[in-house]
């Protein structure tokens, strides 16, 4: 099919268009589909894009850093922590290495133990924290001098927190973009049935159509023009529905967590705008995939 | 331009036509009778590619009929008038909109001009019923709408399926007539009719060629009229 036949299927032709009786269940059902998958596939996609900036933002934001915790008696503690941090100042990807104060230390914790923990008084290890520069971090190596050197010293460079949390959300993403195929292929398979059930209603008109010189293109445009146009209009309106939807969610906050960052940010906004398009495509292949086969089994 | 060489079709256990050859001349006119059920409807089927012979060879316009694919039919057809027995309208479209029907498959519909079907519709006296849906038409409006609507891409061959079965002698000898025009025209004419009077009346108006299925068989029916 090439560009010339496709631009021809579309163009309306308001005597053409009326070959076919413009009734029947077909069109509602067909409007109601594209209507209710394309209100589907606007969360499906804010829900893949949100996934998706969450695992960037996990990602981007522990990937930089790593920590540095000193386990060692109390008389040791602060001796080993000038050695450790002679150790990085001297390590290549480290762009920056501090021990972190007292009251930060108490911040980290009081969410767990309350803000007035006697840290003097309990066997906490210090922590340092590393940020990391070019040409990168190589915690192997690291590890290795800091065991010889600094013998309570352990290093954490968040991968063990940051790669599950990271797939998660991937994951999160990856279910977002197949529900969206999943949406498509529903939509595609509905409005096979509905002209199916169009082209079957409507066989004795397309036999007087082809007795009087009808080739199967004018046939199939006249209903493959019909259902495009609906699918198109009928997401047109699940999308408005479903963008409608997004904005009444919650605004994206701290405390709200993931679920108050599920929806749309900057471009983003205007992806949902494709989804009418791809119903309509979606429609225009289901349709003229039914109309040949059947307008072959009527030949 | 349409030739039939022993041409047979069965349909289920029993053959309706035998070896059947016919050639329609160019500019020829030809009535095909027979009893009802004879094969006459079947014949003409063939002849326009509604049905493939079982056997035997059928060309028109030098074109294999068996070999063509649906696009080249629907070419085909175009070069072909056909009235049907039960005319065939599409009952949700206007007389006007189902005569220019074969204009609009064939992409010419742009460029018809609405006097010339007024004109087309004149000819045969239903310049007047334009709007008219189809189940609002009498027996005859039918007949001669569906007349209309087989020469209005001007093609070579007409034919016409019982044409007057459904009118009174008055209408049978109008729609005669316009079908004796158009012959005269330089179309080639194959009426099929079991109405003995409808050839007896064409005898002062027309030489033809009177051919009776007669036992799955095709047989000159006797002298030209």
């Amino acid at each position: 099919m090439n560009k010339g036949t496709i631009r021809s299927m579309l163009v309306r032709d308001k005597r053409a268009d009326r070959v076919v009786p413009p009734s029947g269940y077909t069109a509602q059902l067909t409007l109601f589909v594209s209507g209710a998958m394309a209100f589907l596939a606007v969360f499906a996609l804010a829900l893949s894009l949100a996934s998706g900036r969450l695992a960037d933002r996990w990602a981007s934001e522990l990937a930089g850093a790593a920590t540095l915790r000193i386990n060692a008696p109390a008389e040791q503690l602060s001796a080993q922590t000038e050695a450790a941090l002679t150790v990085l100042a001297q390590t290549p990807g480290v762009a920056s290495a501090r021990a972190l104060a007292a009251e930060e230390q108490v911040a980290l914790l009081s969410p767990w133990f309350g803000p007035d923990l006697p840290l003097d008084t309990l066997p906490i290890p210090q922590l340092i924290e590393i940020i990391e520069g070019e040409p990168g971090l190589d915690t192997a190596g690291l590890r290795l001098r800091l065991g010889a050197e600094v013998p309570g010293a352990v290093l954490d460079d968040h991968s063990r927190w940051r790669e599950p949390l990271v797939e998660a959300a991937n994951s999160l993403r990856r279910l977002g973009w197949v529900s969206i195929l999943l949406i498509g292929g529903a939509t595609a398979a509905m409005i096979t049935l509905a002209a199916n059930a169009s082209l079957a209603a409507n066989a004795q008109i397309i036999e007087v159509l082809r007795l009087v010189g009808a080739r199967d293109r004018f046939i199939a445009s006249a209903f493959v023009r019909r259902f495009t146009y609906r699918a198109f209009f009928g997401a047109l309106v699940g999308v408005l529905f479903g963008m409608t939807g997004v904005l009444l969610l919650p605004e994206a906050s701290v405390e709200g967590g993931f679920l108050t960052g599920l929806g749309f940010q900057g471009v983003g906004w205007l992806l949902p705008a494709l989804i009418p398009l791809l119903g309509a495509a979606v429609a225009f292949l289901a349709t003229w995939t039914a109309a040949a086969r059947k307008l072959k089994e009527l030949s | 331009m349409i030739e039939l060489e022993n041409v047979s079709y069965t349909y289920g256990d029993g053959e309706l036509l035998s070896d059947v050859s016919l050639h329609l001349q160019p500019g020829s006119f030809h009535f095909l009778t027979g009893p009802s059920g004879a094969g006459k409807t079947t014949l003409l089927k063939l002849c326009y590619g509604a049905l493939l012979a079982t056997s035997g060879r059928l060309s028109a316009f030098e074109q294999d009929i068996a070999r063509l694919d649906r696009d080249q039919m629907a070419l085909l057809r175009r070069r072909i008038g056909v009235v049907h027995q039960d005319c065939r309208f599409l009952d949700h479209m206007t007389l006007a909109e189902n005569v220019a029907l074969p204009l609009m498959v064939s992409g010419k519909g742009e460029n018809a001009q609405k006097e010339d079907l007024l004109e087309l519709l004149n000819w045969v006296g239903l310049g007047t019923r334009l709007d008219a849906l189809p189940p609002e038409l009498s027996g005859g409006e039918r007949q001669r709408a569906a007349l209309a609507r087989a020469v209005i891409l001007s093609p070579d061959v007409v034919l016409a399926d019982e044409p007057t079965g459904n009118v009174d002698w008055e209408m049978s000898q109008r729609l005669l007539r316009l079908l004796v025009e158009l012959n005269k025209m330089g179309k080639t004419v194959l009426i099929a009719t079991h109405d003995l009077s409808l050839i007896r009346a064409a005898k002062s108006q027309v030489q033809a060629r009177v051919l009776r299925i007669s036992q799955r068989q095709i047989q000159l029916a006797g002298a030209d009229l």
